[in-house]
């Protein structure tokens, strides 16, 4: 069915430009019969035409896509810093468009204009300081305020100060997933390294690190809502990047060493998802879902879930073959919530020792046994 | 400056044999043609493969016949293409459009083909050299091809193979065989490029006939003698980089690789820094994008001024531009890496540096548009091209000034954003360049005309699409969609940019297919186009001036001298509205220029 399709396709196609090669052909009769393959003053004319013509498409296509897609685009950022970068953003955006407009506007017409005639002949102007000068310095200077404003912006956003009052968390990368750790009541992250990965210990912690003791590792990340995140990042593998989107916020994973990013969420999941952009948004992905549903079901498949909007981290630098699906839900709470999540959750130091706890009970299973199941679990995950 | 001591002596014909006159020549016409159709080749290839890869991205969940027969068993079972696969496509459409395509393709066709004859000389400085630069480059290709037929599988870990990615066959399965023929493909590449941008050089300086001041070259020449300059500066460290990876990868190194845990064990790679990998990578990766489109443009400056029939606007502003953005270019390569934890320090600086280039390149859109202004614009396939490029050159670069911004880079970078902007700004600009500069110079190349309504027909249905594939591209990057991703399926948030993805697949579909068009005209008008009068476009520069068929030397008899610049279009002094550069000043006439 698809080939017939393809074949289909191709015919069309060949059809159309047979069809076109003709119309271009036919625009030629009756002028002078010229086949030197130079353009003539009838093709300087349909094709100014078409230069026009095209000025146009661009346009159209251009408020088309505003309209259409427009509203696809990320839309109000979760953090703090996230309206700073969302409004330099807006106002390159205006700069932009201007001189896009400005700009294709005067090439196109005056490749519509000018087009060629027999017996025109061109201005001989070579040279001109002022004008030069004038399109050098306007850029210069817009160019430099665009500067100023993204160096204010970026000093702030990336230059951590460690005397603020932050949450420490590191997100852990690997093939093809994240790991957080959270640093606790301390709020200091014990030394790590991936020599020290061995059952439980996913993540290399130094157990014999006293800031180590009340670390907690968890597989999704709750974070307070208006204080600030200091993350630290780490990978054991290749390189990759903690995207989240909603929070402007990005920073590539490196083995070998830490890198950081923070910032300080400013709606709850909850918040967020009740947003009036967020509804709609959410409205149209599910009847999107519910319609290839429907397919699936007269398939004989299985439905597809409903959608809800939580927070994401993605891997946005190519780590393998699964990069496409390495991903970590993050819920924003109230900073009540958030205590009451993190009372919940147990200490790696605790569960290390419930790891090896029915081991010394039993007695049966040796902590080498232990060992090797665990480089063969994740040796398996490797295979995938 | 001149050669006039050789002017004799090439007259006298060598028999040549077949071998020595169409595969090992060392005369840079026939070698300008080889290069040429060797990148036409491989730009069939890789166009396909963007074909393929965005098949998948718009139908996620079906399954080609084509991708079954193309890819065969191992790698789309079924016709569902596998997720290795598609990452080894995006890796190769990369390096095949950037290094063999658009920047062998493009700078090897039409600095070999027009340096000698802009300049006025006889060959090039090297000839034997430049026979080796192409055969270089033909070995480079067969063995990128050879890569895509290992066992397990073409290199995947992007164009940009970072490291440990790249170096570890543990992480990904083109890290295999399929990396290490491509280091090695890349390292004679970097081989080739290096012998044939010495030999560009060494010809511009040394070789220019009688009266061909620096000042009087034709911004082509000016083009490929500065992209010549940034080759020799930057591809040496790439060649560094690949061979510290093949240390790394053979020879148990940690150049860019440490404290690793893979496949269940602790890897003993200690004290090296992918950072340092990306700072190498970048400092060629950077530059090669004008390496890509200074050529391009170059072209489209001597072609919009020969078909506007006047002089380029501001000449001298043009060189400068050239010339400032070649030096930019060596110290921007940082905004490719402000979120990869390098000190955020740096990041000040390259965002400074980076937003720089946006006004030399301003000048030279702008001076293009004041060229067309008044002009008695010649609309042939070649005119529309550069039109074409200065319009995606200008769409392309202004997205530029938001990833240039730090700021705004965190957010879209790695994103559709990326990919939208530089398939514009450098990849659809410099392929316009390289079309317009086929023809243009077909007639000088082949000795015959291309069809021209199979041009316009070429161009027209090529710009929609160029528009209709990567205008859309932008807003799903800002929708947050990272690139390289096999498919969307697993992010929800992400199913409404679905209906996008199929129309940007629909345009690259017909917009690939109609590139049969150029072939098409291409090769039939090699034999059966319409013969070619000497100089078809009335053009000035000294090229026009040497006979339709080819011969050793390019001139018989002397080598014209040069009385005038290359931009004489419509000088009220003449009656004709072209003045070649061969034609002396008239008596009393004032140089009008600078």
């Amino acid at each position: 069915m698809t080939s017939l399709l393809v074949i289909i396709v191709l015919v069309l196609l060949a059809v159309a430009l047979w069809q076109l090669t003709k119309i271009f052909d036919l625009t030629q009769v009756g002028s002078d019969k010229d086949s030197s393959q130079v353009a003539s003053d009838n093709d300087n004319n349909v094709q100014g035409y078409l230069m026009f013509g095209f000025l146009a498409f661009i346009y159209i296509f251009t408020i088309y896509g505003l309209f259409k897609w427009g509203p696809l685009v990320l839309h109000t950022p979760a953090s703090a810093h996230g309206g700073q970068i969302d409004n330099l953003m807006n106002i390159t955006w205006i700069l932009i468009f201007i001189v896009q407009a400005i700009t294709q506007v005067l090439l196109h017409y005056f490749a519509f204009k000018y087009r060629g005639k027999k017996d025109q002949k061109a201005l001989y102007f070579a040279d001109n300081n002022k004008l030069e000068a004038i399109w050098s310095v306007i850029p210069a200077v817009v160019l430099a305020g665009l500067i100023l404003y993204g160096l204010y912006a970026w000093t702030n956003i990336m230059f951590i100060d460690d005397e603020d009052d932050t949450v420490v968390v590191e997100l852990y990368a690997q093939q093809f997933k994240w790991t957080a750790r959270v640093a606790g009541a301390d709020n200091v992250l014990g030394k790590a390294n991936v020599r020290y990965i061995e059952g439980v210990n996913t993540l290399g912690v130094d157990l014999g690190d006293a800031y180590a003791q009340d670390d907690i590792v968890v597989s999704e990340l709750h974070i307070p809502k208006g204080k600030k995140i200091h993350f630290k990042m780490r990978s054991q593998d290749v390189l990759h990047s903690a995207y989240m989107p909603y929070f402007r916020a990005q920073m590539n994973c490196v083995p070998g060493m830490v890198t950081e990013f923070a910032f300080e969420p400013i709606y709850t999941t909850a918040e967020y998802r009740e947003l009036p952009y967020m509804i709609e948004k959410v409205a149209n992905i599910n009847s999107l879902r519910s319609k290839k549903s429907v397919a699936l079901v007269a398939k004989g498949d299985a439905a597809l879930d409903p959608y809800a909007f939580d927070y994401l981290l993605l891997c946005n630098k190519i780590c393998g073959s699964s990069h496409y699906n390495m991903q970590m839900k993050i819920v924003v709470d109230t900073p009540e919530d958030y205590k009451k999540w993190l009372s919940e959750q147990v200490t790696l130091a605790q569960q290390m020792k419930e790891a090896t706890a029915p081991a010394a009970v039993e007695g049966a299973m040796s902590s080498d046994s232990l060992k090797s199941n665990d480089t063969a679990a994740v040796s398996k995950i490797a295979m995938k | 400056m001149s050669a006039e001591g050789h002017d004799h002596e090439h007259e006298h014909h060598h028999k040549d044999t077949f071998i020595t006159k169409y595969i090992f020549s060392i005369d840079h016409k026939m070698i300008a043609k080889q290069y040429l159709i060797t990148g036409i080749i491989m730009g069939v290839i890789g166009v396909g493969m963007s074909m393929l890869f965005r098949m998948q991205l718009a139908w996620p969940e079906e399954s080609f016949r084509i991708f079954n027969i193309l890819l065969g068993d191992k790698w789309a079972p079924n016709g569902v293409m596998s997720n290795d696969i598609y990452l080894s496509l995006v890796t190769i459409h990369g390096t095949i459009m950037v290094f063999f395509v658009l920047t062998a393709g493009l700078s090897g066709t039409f600095s070999n083909l027009l340096i000698p004859l802009q300049i006025g000389a006889r060959d090039m400085a090297s000839g034997f050299m430049n026979m080796i630069s192409y055969w270089l480059f033909f070995l480079s290709s067969v063995i990128m091809i050879c890569s895509l037929f290992v066992e397990s599988g073409p290199a995947n870990a992007g164009w940009t193979i970072y490291p440990p990615l790249s170096a570890l066959p543990q992480a990904i399965s083109g890290s295999g065989m399929g990396m290490t023929l491509w280091l090695v493909s890349m390292a004679i590449f970097i081989a080739s490029s290096l012998m044939g941008s010495l030999n560009y050089i060494v010809t511009v300086i040394n070789l220019r006939t009688k009266g061909m001041s620096m000042t009087r070259l034709p911004l082509t020449i000016w083009a490929f003698f500065v992209t010549a300059i940034i080759g020799v500066v930057s591809f040496p460290v790439l060649l560094s980089a690949a061979l510290l990876l093949i240390f790394d990868r053979s020879f148990g190194t940690s150049f860019f690789l440490s404290d690793i845990y893979l496949a269940g064990e602790v890897l003993h790679y200690q004290g090296g820094s992918p950072v340092l990998f990306e700072h190498l990578f970048w400092f060629l990766g950077h530059p090669e994008v004008y390496i890509v489109i200074l050529p391009a443009l170059g072209i489209t400056s001597e072609i919009i001024a020969t078909n506007s029939r006047k002089p380029i606007f501001g000449y001298r502003a043009m060189i400068m531009s050239i010339i400032a953005i070649a030096f930019l270019s060596t110290i921007v390569w940082g905004h490719h890496m402000f979120i990869s934890g390098m000190n955020p320090f740096l990041g000040s600086v390259f965002t400074f540096t980076t937003l720089l280039i946006a006004i030399p390149s301003a000048v030279k859109a702008f001076n293009y548009i004041t060229t067309l202004w008044k002009g008695n614009l010649q609309l042939n396939p070649a005119m529309l091209f550069s039109i074409g490029l200065v319009s995606t050159f200008i769409t392309g670069g202004l997205t530029g000034i938001i990833l240039g911004d730090s700021t705004l880079d965190i957010n879209v970078h790695d994103t559709y954003f990326v990919v939208a902007h530089f398939h514009l700004v450098m990849g659809i600009s410099a392929l316009y360049g390289m079309f317009a500069g086929v023809y243009h110079w077909f007639p000088r190349m082949f000795g015959r005309m291309l069809n021209k309504n199979l041009g316009y027909v070429h161009f027209w249905v090529t710009a929609v699409c160029a528009y209709g594939v990567f205008f859309p591209m932008h807003f799903i990057g800002l929708a947050g969609l990272p690139r390289r991703y096999y498919t969307n399926t697993n992010f929800p948030l992400f199913d409404d940019l679905q209906n996008v993805n199929v129309l940007i697949t629909t345009f690259a579909l017909i917009g690939g297919v109609f590139q049969l068009v150029f072939l098409y005209n291409f090769f039939s008008s090699i034999f059966y186009g319409k013969k070619s009068v000497q100089n078809p476009w009335k053009s000035n520069t000294l090229e026009w001036t040497a006979p339709v068929e080819h011969m050793h030397g390019n001139w018989p008899g002397e080598i014209p001298e040069v009385h005038r610049w290359p931009y004489d279009y419509s000088n009220p002094a003449h009656d004709e509205d072209f003045v070649p550069q061969n034609v002396p000043m008239k008596p009393g006439e004032e140089v009008l220029h600078h």
